[in-house]
């Protein structure tokens, strides 16, 4: 069979400094993404580093008043957690409207975050994929591409991010906490951790090569009304043809995050200043560099209207 | 037993067992995970290897060369099997595209290597170190593109290519109400739960296939065709089977490839297809392109009606029979259908559930809908005054049973279907609006001669033996309550065993053919055995009473286990049938009435509720048939809103080849479903008299939600699936 070490790491920083010392490798936790990848050889790691025993599976206070959520928290008992329901309700909401009751049981808040496109040419081996085969080219465009990207694409990629979890938190400015292999930390604004394909969609993060994700913190809670709206063709398990997170304060400013339109959870502060005007006015910003394709185009109208809805609801 | 006269009062019409909603009697194995299916059959055969089938990478051309051996020096590699070392191979008689490809490819994922090893994680590890360059051939992916080349294709399975009765385009001409429309339907998958799989094992020349498999007579003949080898030497077994839908009902690569494996290896050999195959190697649904014309009095009363279809298909494939339903479901003095069928390179198309039928009223209860519209009369009561009792094409044949208006207004009364509003997109609940639709059901009754065993031994044990299948349909339930209620003795007192090739010769399981045909074939068995057990007992078998354990005739009684004293008592018969499937036409009814809501502001369609009428004869067990057809309502609405086989025409293939990709609907999308039997008999069926079922439950009910659709927002899609980008520019506002 086709061969990879395996070793349960002891500390987050082993963990890193093994990733970084060794060619090819991949951390695993609740492997719902992972495996599956593995099965296909799409993803071949020569080296796995389990890091389920890591003591990271906490939901913790920070001392600003928000939540340290770390890395292992499984998505069903982040989204089931107390504070979450009654200060998030926007993550709780994303989350329970993502994957199946199964998969939330087993998946964690990093891997959730570092899950890959499911693009259908990224999933067949026999086709051009940039982000799967650098260089190969990208199927999906001029290929079947009702799922795909409107904004923020390239000539090599118009794969989304499929996450519903990273939607909300963008909409709360969370923050990605890190160890590096050296053992040093550091603190990614979620706004810089995915990025746009550009002309490299297989570098999906801006994580270092070994750099592990130990926690997401959210800052204190903001109010307002909150809401995550996911638009898509079966009322379950399916990926969003788009959905929106909207936080509406009582003033009428707020903050919205799409998911389904890009590479990347899609924000922009400055369309968020068009709130009062409604929602046509902050999608035309949202969008104002929008590319769709003709089997995606649907995409703007369809954000325009479910956004019109979530604040319509959010101010009755 | 031959059956060339209607049925009169029989053993069956008793009803102590038959007709009753028993559970199914293999049910607790199949909740307990102990029905063995066939990937699970380690016991049968030890030393069992693992195969790994390698598919096409290009949907058209040729192998141009082939480089085994980094894979065949992998780790527990035993043998690998192409097109290359196979052997001279044939085509089964209901294969299209051969099962092995190369070197010319014929579709892609088209089976083109088997790697055998000591276990599954070697064998697909080597697959990926087969190399294979291809030369890829111009090949032909698009339906719409190749429509007006489309070949007349021969009368097949459906009917004829061509049909006309009257003048139609004279009629349609001078109807003052006219309709002329066109719709598509896009290619399904069966996206069955258990992919195709099969254990291989060989025993000198005689091999022998644990698999799953509808038809095991069809599936043994064809192994032995191509494979190139007696009949006799291939044994089929099947007993559960994971779901099929049609997609089952053949010969198909895994089977032969495990067999070729086994003997290359000299080991058994299982092969499960991997799921990404499921969609390109196998069989699905094709597309199809149809216009339908209509022309009617102002009154409804429909004159001239023509259906035509465009499919296509890979060399040898058939064309999918949309139009038979158009030939028989409305009145009409001038009507015509059309069949025409493009080549095309893509995967075989082959029959899915209901095939041609639940594509054609896919398309024809929408134009009813749209034509009542133009009428301004409601589509039930336009349905029901353009009912026919008669075969419209030849008006002396009657059909033998037709509860269709039966079915529309006990189905409009119970819905609630008055409060309908006409106009569309007028109701609003909510953040909903509101719609509701209807749909007439129909599919024939097919009749095959079907065969079975029966056996009693000496502790009255009543044993079935047919090589019959169960996809999941509860054949195993309906044979036993055949055999209880035909020699008189409780259902734990019989047993039946099923999908052997060792056994008689059933129908097999198909186009709902399998329930009234597999047990008026154990009918026929169990009559002979009561013949054969009257007269062991000495009685005048024309007067024994067979109930309760005991034979009785006048004032003498014996425990029917006594016959079996010496030994046991064995018959054999078949059912055959004479002309009355010609004389009269056989068929099945029904009314889908649904409610939908659409979202107003996302147009995400959700179904609010569903019910189903249906007219399909003696209902043989109303628990397992109410599971048919509400399982083949939850088809409809998957076939009316998501499922669709992409095709990527650059490449082509089907590109969403998984199950995430694929969209069936799931639990969330399935509000209460109703769903209800009319009180019918078919004395003119079988001795059963009953039909089928299975397959009545998905004809209609797509159209049904496409109407609903219109009714809640004023916007007619054509195109299925309706997914909510069709929607969103004719939103009300």
């Amino acid at each position: 069979m086709r061969s990879f070490s395996y070793e349960r790491a002891a500390s987050p920083g082993a963990a890193a400094a093994a990733a970084a010392g060794t060619a090819n490798a991949k951390f695993i936790a609740g492997g719902t993404n992972l495996l599956d990848l593995m099965k296909l050889e799409i993803e071949t790691p020569a080296h796995l580093i389990d890091v389920n025993d890591l003591a990271l599976d906490r939901i913790e206070e920070t001392a600003d008043g928000g939540l340290r959520i770390g890395a292992l928290v499984r998505n069903t008992d982040l989204a089931a957690d107390i504070r979450v329901r009654r200060d998030y309700g926007v993550l709780s909401r994303a989350l329970l409207a993502g994957a199946s009751g199964q998969l939330r049981n087993k998946a964690t808040t990093a891997g959730n975050l570092l899950q890959r496109t499911r693009c259908p040419y990224f999933y067949d081996t026999n086709l051009p994929c940039n982000k799967r085969k650098p260089g190969s080219g990208c199927a999906a465009i001029g290929g079947f591409s009702r799922q795909h990207a409107v904004v923020g694409v390239s000539d090599a990629c118009i794969a989304t991010h499929p996450s519903d979890m990273a939607v909300a938190m963008r909409a709360l400015d969370a923050v990605v906490e890190t160890v590096r292999p050296d053992g040093t930390t550091r603190s990614i604004p979620i706004a810089e951790l995915h990025r746009l394909p550009g002309d490299s969609p297989e570098i999906e993060t801006s994580l270092e090569p070994g750099e592990l994700i130990t926690a997401v913190v959210l800052p204190k809670p903001v109010g307002g009304a909150q809401a995550y709206r996911k638009v898509r063709d079966r009322a379950s398990y399916a990926f969003a043809l788009v959905s929106v997170a909207a936080i509406v304060q009582r003033d009428g400013t707020g903050r919205v995050a799409l998911g389904g339109v890009a590479h990347k959870p899609w924000r922009v502060e400055a369309a968020e200043a068009k709130l009062p005007d409604g929602a046509k006015a902050v999608t035309a910003r949202l969008f104002a560099d929008a590319k769709p394709t003709k089997d995606n185009a649907y995409k703007l109208p369809l954000a325009e209207r479910t956004l019109a809805a979530v604040l319509r609801e959010a101010r009755a | 037993m031959r059956f060339e006269h209607p049925a009169t009062f029989n053993p069956i019409d008793q009803l102590k067992v038959i007709g009753h909603p028993t559970s199914r009697i293999e049910g607790p194995l199949k909740t307990t995970g102990t029905a063995p299916y066939a990937y699970e059959r380690h016991d049968v055969a030890a030393n069992q290897a693992y195969g790994y089938v390698v598919g096409s990478a290009i949907g058209k051309g040729r192998i141009g060369s082939i480089d085994l051996e980094a894979a065949k020096a992998a780790p527990g590699v035993l043998a690998i099997v192409t097109s290359g070392n196979a052997g001279k191979l044939g085509k089964g008689e209901r294969n299209a595209a051969p099962l092995l490809g190369g070197p010319e490819i014929a579709h892609y994922h088209q089976a083109v290597a088997i790697v055998v090893a000591g276990t599954f994680e070697q064998a697909r590890a080597a697959a990926q170190l087969v190399r294979i360059d291809y030369v890829k051939g111009d090949g032909k992916f698009d339906l719409a593109a190749e429509r007006d080349k489309g070949i007349t294709p021969h009368p097949s399975f459906g009917g004829p290519a061509d049909t006309a009765v009257g003048d139609f385009a004279s009629a349609l001409a001078g109807a003052p109400v006219q309709l002329d429309a066109t719709y598509t339907t896009p290619d399904q998958g069966h996206a069955m739960m258990e992919p195709h799989a099969s254990i291989a094992a060989w025993d000198g020349d005689k091999l022998t296939v644990w698999t799953s498999n509808q038809m095991i007579a069809w599936g043994a003949e064809d192994m032995a065709k191509t494979l190139g080898i007696p009949k006799e030497n291939v044994r089929l077994v099947s007993p559960y089977i994971g779901g099929g839908f049609g997609g089952k009902l053949f010969l198909r690569a895994e089977v032969l490839l495990a067999a070729l494996g086994a003997r290359a290896a000299g080991r058994p050999v299982k092969v499960a297809l991997q799921r990404p195959l499921m969609f390109n190697n196998t069989t699905h649904r094709p597309a199809t392109i149809q216009r339908i014309r209509i022309g009617a009095e102002r009154d409804g009363k429909i004159t001239a009606i023509g259906h035509e279809s465009w499919s296509g298909n890979v060399k040898d494939g058939e064309p999918e029979m949309a139009v038979s339903q158009t030939r028989l479901l409305y009145a009409g003095a001038s009507r015509m259908t059309a069949t025409r069928l493009a080549a095309l390179d893509l995967p075989e198309g082959n029959a899915m559930r209901a095939p041609g039928e639940a594509s054609g009223m896919m398309a024809l209860e929408i134009a009813i809908d749209e034509f009542a519209d133009k009428l301004g009369i409601d589509p039930v009561v336009l349905r029901i005054s353009n009912d026919t009792q008669v075969d419209p094409e030849h008006p002396e044949r009657h059909f033998s049973q037709r509860q269709l208006v039966q079915c529309l207004s006990d189905g409009a009364a119970r819905f609630g279907w008055d409060k309908r509003n006409p106009k569309p997109g007028a109701v609003r609940d909510g953040r909903w609006l509101v719609g509701m639709g209807v749909a007439a059901a129909f599919r024939n009754n097919l009749v095959a001669k079907s065969a079975a065993r029966v056996r009693l031994d000496q502790q009255g044990i009543v044993t079935v033996e047919t090589d019959m299948t169960d996809i999941g349909t509860g054949s195993y339930t309906i044979i036993a309550q055949t055999a209880a209620e035909m020699m008189g003795v409780p259902l734990d007192k019989v047993a039946v065993r099923l999908g052997d090739s060792d056994f008689p010769v059933s129908c097999g399981s198909g186009g709902q053919w399998g329930g009234n045909n597999s047990t008026a074939g154990v009918y026929a068995a169990c009559t002979k055995l009561r013949e054969t057990i009257a007269q062991k007992l000495g009685f005048n078998s024309a007067e024994a009473v067979f109930a309760d354990g005991v034979v009785r005739s006048g004032n003498r009684s014996v425990p029917l286990a006594q016959a079996a004293g010496g030994g046991d008592l064995v018959a054999e018969d078949a059912i055959e049938y004479g002309d009355l499937a010609k004389t009269y036409q056989q068929s099945t009814f029904g009314a889908h009435f649904v409610e939908v809501g659409v979202d107003a502001d996302t147009a995400e369609i959700r179904v609010r509720r569903m019910l189903a009428v249906c007219a399909a004869g003696r209902i043989l067990n109303p628990k397992a048939a109410r599971s048919q057809v509400i399982g083949a309502m939850t088809m409809g609405v998957g076939a009316a809103l998501m499922e669709d086989l992409v095709v990527d025409k650059r490449h082509g293939l089907f590109i969403n080849h998984d199950l995430a990709a694929y969209e069936v609907p799931v639990h969330a999308d399935i509000p209460h479903q109703e769903m209800i039997f009319l009180d019918e008999t078919d004395p003119i069926s079988s001795p059963m008299k009953a039909k089928g079922v299975a397959e009545l439950g998905i004809c209609g009910v797509a159209a049904a939600v496409a109407n609903a659709v219109y009714n809640a927002t004023g916007v007619r899609v054509r195109d299925y699936p309706i997914t909510l980008d069709k929607l969103l520019a004719g939103m009300p506002v």
